[in-house]
């Protein structure tokens, strides 16, 4: 059988790709247009009681081509045809699409795309082919069963490698391109014992290749999670001391990120504004960093949508807003250095890469005593947030999230049967109450157990 | 799985179609000029049924069960205007095949951009091998009797892309709409209006002689303010979609749209926070069916059978819901955002009783539901494109009028929660759903008093649906997107009003 290895498109051919773009801009007397080009080559599993269930791969590519027009105009087209006639239909179509550019807000050549990029220890890895992720997913799964009797299916699992390349052009010679490889691995399970409603847990591992991933410790950790919620019961609605997982924080946190996203910020939409530089956003102790470069970060890129290199960039200081987050654009605007941070579009999205939560250096946060494993306080421990993309509001700072969790009290934890967190961020972030010391390393980012205080909580009881 | 982007219903968007006196700016063209002299997919103009059958022969000749073939191009265009500038035109084109294999009930996908015969076959193989199957190998019983007649779904609409609204109309009818939000308004930061158009053509081949082409055709169009004063703030939005009506935006009555923005705007901007707990809940027609699209809707595909997460797993013709309750799943009404002629999998469409008086009557199943599950197909095999293998997923799903009429419901509850305008919702593995609201009114002793905001509602399927004791005459669908195991698509939710008797309503 064939790995994923055997069966992938070549790769992208950057000077080809750049001859062509040329030779066709000259012809339509275009002067000056950039170009995003990607391709990846993915194999997925899943298994269902010891049987594959599905397997699935893909080979994909796509390009996006940005034109200025005499005018100053900027267009915009995307297309996964990347023959001759594709590269040409897509310059020509961002071409009439600049008819219609934002005289406003013209983005340009980020002033980094030809800076030195940052080295980044990611050696390619090699596929293990689908037949052998196959197997490793039929002992992962029959392990997780294995683990307890009330544990009956992993409905939603899935093993997955491949390999993906990015490469960004410009007509002032530019030139950016990065490979990579990654893995990931999920299991979600699903657990009922006799007379209980059915309860579920999972977990997540990634890796730069399938041989680097932590199997047993998903294993494990889906198992914990599942078993974990089997005791369950509703909760009280009212306040209570909450402390957030890494896992649920970071998510909390990026679905607020327009706090300090500076496209967000322009556009009106974020609670923040051009003015909030050096105001108070959160509680002393409390620093963020995102950090695309992160040794942890499987997925890290040397470059934006834009070819400005990627860096570690220090967001909130001593809980002070110390900076935004930018492209070409919005940088010029607010008269600062691009920050790595965007897209590549007609309309430049600005985004998050890899937030990094931490204590700031000198501070403490005075109840040091909270600790998730061994305080004896009564406390709601959140797991995870759900829903996010519904009870997120966050050009109005609020969130109201079913989650997954336990009531903790006396130090013996257990599940919360259904129930909602509800609150403003900006109250999140100033009522922080303990960040505790150790910070986890997720698949989407770097943050401690974060304690809050007096959150809103409804439950069924 | 969760559904999104809130819509507004068929019917009002039909209802304003004799309305609209917007003028439209003469031509329409394609994004792409050489449209009108592409064949693209079209078997009687091009080789594609040869070619396919040489490779489903392939396929069978190596031993597998069935082999499917779903081939594609896409013509999208996304626009956004934000006051009273455009402020982004995104153009975006493909194409591509996803070739799925099965053999004893398992099944390899592949997808690829490469529609090259090298790239069809080298995608083949690799589905194949999947399943321990190979060409060339030893001598296969399978037989492949070639194609059926092409099933033309697509044939009246060949013009649709190039009937579409052109940059010039889409551009000016938005700047007209957030213009319009600044003249209905008051404290609104933010004005935005934002309109997609979706074309897609799809070809599906599959060794059971099956050979089917469709076109479709998608449009969404939508206001959204932000409104603030001090710090209240409210954001409200619209959205309004339809399917294979390449006229619809030209009869889009943006000044209403706007009004009722800005109505909705000005009543949340001032409105607290509602007080969590349990109550019984009124929720309104069109986008109210989220509560059965994400409840009960999901758990009747038989992608959930399969998985084992469904509680009605076994329980057909049993009773599972309120008797109040029948729901129907449909790919027929027409202009909805979830109809189809064809599914993914190149079965017409048809209308799927999933729930009567309270009795579960059938599950949704695809291709691969109606294999592994015994289910037979209801042509709801559906995909966000060649990406994704086709599953069992909704079409235009509802909740069907009952007697009552909408003021009976409020009357019979003297302290609850009035959801007037629903957000996007979930369900999870075990049952679990929830949605946010994002306008509500308490009930008081049968009547609606102050607007609250920041509600969730979330609950068990199976403990919900017994409690959904009054349909009101008022039955209405809104357009949404759903999003799950193969991709998001277009779909329509719906309801009358509905009476659930108690619900947890998160809040603060």
């Amino acid at each position: 059988m064939s790995g994923t290895n055997s069966t992938a498109p070549q790769a992208l051919n950057v000077s080809d790709l750049r001859d062509q773009l040329d030779g066709m801009a000259h012809r339509e007397g275009i002067h000056k247009w950039d170009l995003g080009a990607s391709r990846s080559s993915n194999a997925t599993v899943q298994v269902d009681r010891g049987e594959a269930k599905q397997l699935k791969a893909s080979q994909r590519s796509s390009i996006t081509v940005r034109v200025w027009n005499d005018a100053g105009l900027v267009g915009i087209t995307s297309t996964t045809d990347l023959s001759p006639s594709g590269l040409e239909r897509a310059l020509i179509g961002a071409r009439d699409a600049s008819q219609f550019g934002n005289a406003n807000d013209i983005p340009g050549f980020s002033p980094l795309a030809m800076a030195p990029t940052p080295e980044l220890n990611r050696p390619l890895q090699p596929a293990l082919g689908i037949q052998k992720l196959l197997s490793t997913l039929k002992q992962a799964e029959k392990d997780l069963l294995g683990q307890h009797q009330a544990i009956e299916t992993v409905p939603y699992n899935g093993l997955s490698e491949g390999s993906s390349e990015r490469i960004y052009l410009n007509s002032d010679g530019a030139v950016r391109q990065v490979q990579r490889t990654q893995a990931s691995l999920y299991l979600y399970a699903r657990a009922e014992e006799m007379g209980r409603k059915p309860r579920s847990g999972g977990a997540i591992r990634v890796a730069l290749g399938s041989e680097g991933l932590d199997v047993q410790g998903c294993v494990d950790e889906a198992a914990q999670r599942t078993l974990s919620h089997l005791n369950y019961q509703p909760i009280d609605t009212g306040r209570y001391l909450v402390c957030f997982t890494p896992e649920a924080f970071l998510d909390l946190l990026g679905a607020f990120s327009s706090l300090m996203n500076a496209r967000a910020i322009l556009d009106g939409v974020s609670l923040s504004d051009a003015d909030s530089i050096g105001s108070r956003l959160a509680v002393p102790f409390l620093s963020l960093h995102d950090n695309g470069l992160h040794p942890g970060h499987v997925g890290a890129a040397p470059f934006d949508g834009e070819g400005t290199p990627t860096q570690r960039l220090r967001l909130i200081h001593n809980g002070q807003l110390e900076s935004f987050l930018h492209s070409e654009a919005t940088a010029r605007h607010f008269g600062v250095k691009p920050t790595g941070h965007a897209g590549l579009g007609a309309k430049v999205s600005v985004g998050p890469d890899w937030f990094e939560v931490s204590t700031s250096e000198g501070t403490t946060s005075g109840t040091t005593h909270l600790h998730h494993s061994t305080s004896l306080d009564t406390f709601v421990l959140i797991e995870s947030l759900n829903a996010l993309h519904a009870g997120v509001k966050a050009s109005q700072g609020s969130f109201s999230l079913p989650f997954d969790g336990w009531l903790v009290r006396d130090g013996e934890k257990l599940s919360v049967e259904s129930a909602t967190v509800a609150g403003d961020i900006r109250q999140v972030l100033s009522g922080i109450v303990h960040l505790e010391p150790d910070a986890k390393v997720t698949h989407q980012g770097v943050s401690p157990h974060v304690w809050v205080d007096g959150l809103a909580i409804t439950g069924e009881a | 799985m969760h559904l999104s982007m809130p819509g507004v219903s068929r019917a009002l968007l039909c209802a304003v179609l004799h309305n609209q006196s917007l003028t439209h700016s003469g031509g329409l063209v394609a994004s792409h000029p050489t449209e009108r002299q592409d064949h693209g997919l079209d078997p009687a103009q091009t080789a594609w049924q040869q070619r396919l059958e040489a490779l489903l022969g392939e396929g069978c000749r190596a031993g597998a069960d069935l082999v499917e073939v779903f081939l594609e191009r896409t013509d999208h265009i996304g626009v956004l205007a934000e006051q009273d500038t455009i402020t982004s035109v995104s153009p975006a084109f493909a194409m591509g095949a996803g070739i799925r294999v099965f053999s004893n009930q398992r099944d390899g996908f592949v997808s690829t951009n490469d529609l090259s015969d090298a790239g069809l076959l080298r995608a083949l193989d690799q589905a194949l091998g999947m399943l321990n199957l190979e060409r060339h190998s030893a001598a296969s019983l399978r037989s492949f009797d070639g194609l059926r007649p092409l099933r033309d779904f697509g044939l009246e609409k060949q013009g649709w892309l190039v009937q579409a609204p052109d940059l010039s109309s889409s551009t000016a009818l938005l700047l007209q709409g957030t213009d319009l939000l600044q003249r209905h308004g008051q404290h609104l930061d933010v004005r935005r209006g934002s309109y997609s158009r979706d074309w897609q053509e799809v070809l599906v081949a599959a060794s059971d002689g099956t050979f089917a082409r469709d076109i479709r055709l998608h449009q969404s169009c939508g206001l959204s303010v932000l409104a603030a004063d001090g710090e209240h703030r409210a954001s409200i939005g619209r959205r309004y979609g339809s399917t294979d009506r390449p006229d619809d935006l030209k009869t889009w009555d943006v000044d209403a749209s706007a009004a009722e923005v800005c109505a909705s705007a000005a009543t949340m901007l001032y409105a607290d926070y509602v007080d969590g707990g349990q109550m019984p809940v009124v929720l309104a027609n069109r986008f109210g069916g989220v509560i059965f699209h994400e409840a009960c809707g999901h758990l009747l595909e038989t992608t959930q059978l399969e998985r084992g997460t469904s509680p009605f797993a076994g329980m057909v013709d049993q009773t599972i819901a309120n008797p109040a309750v029948t729901a129907i799943d449909e790919g027929l009404s027409a202009g909805a955002f979830g109809s189809i002629a064809m599914d993914d999998e190149g079965m017409e469409s048809q209308r799927t009783v999933l729930i009567e008086n309270g009795v579960l009557k059938r599950f949704l199943s695809d291709r691969a539901g109606e294999m592994r599950t015994g289910h037979q197909r209801t042509g709801s095999g559906r995909r966000q494109n060649h990406g994704f293998a086709a599953a069992s997923r909704m079409r235009n799903t509802y909740i069907a009028a009952g007697p009552h009429r909408p003021e009976e419901l409020i009357s019979s509850i003297d302290r609850g929660l009035y959801c007037k305008s629903m957000g996007g919702g979930s369900v999870g593995a075990t049952g679990q759903f929830n949605f946010s609201v994002e306008e509500a009114y308490l009930i008081e002793n049968g009547q609606l008093g102050q607007a609250v905001k920041g509600a969730t509602l979330i609950g068990e399927a199976k403990e919900v649906m017994p409690r959904i004791s009054m349909c009101a005459d008022d039955l209405d669908l809104a357009a949404g997107y759903c999003g799950s195991v193969s991709g998001s698509i277009f779909v329509t939710v719906g309801q009358p009003h509905i009476k659930v008797d108690s619900i947890t309503v998160g809040g603060r």
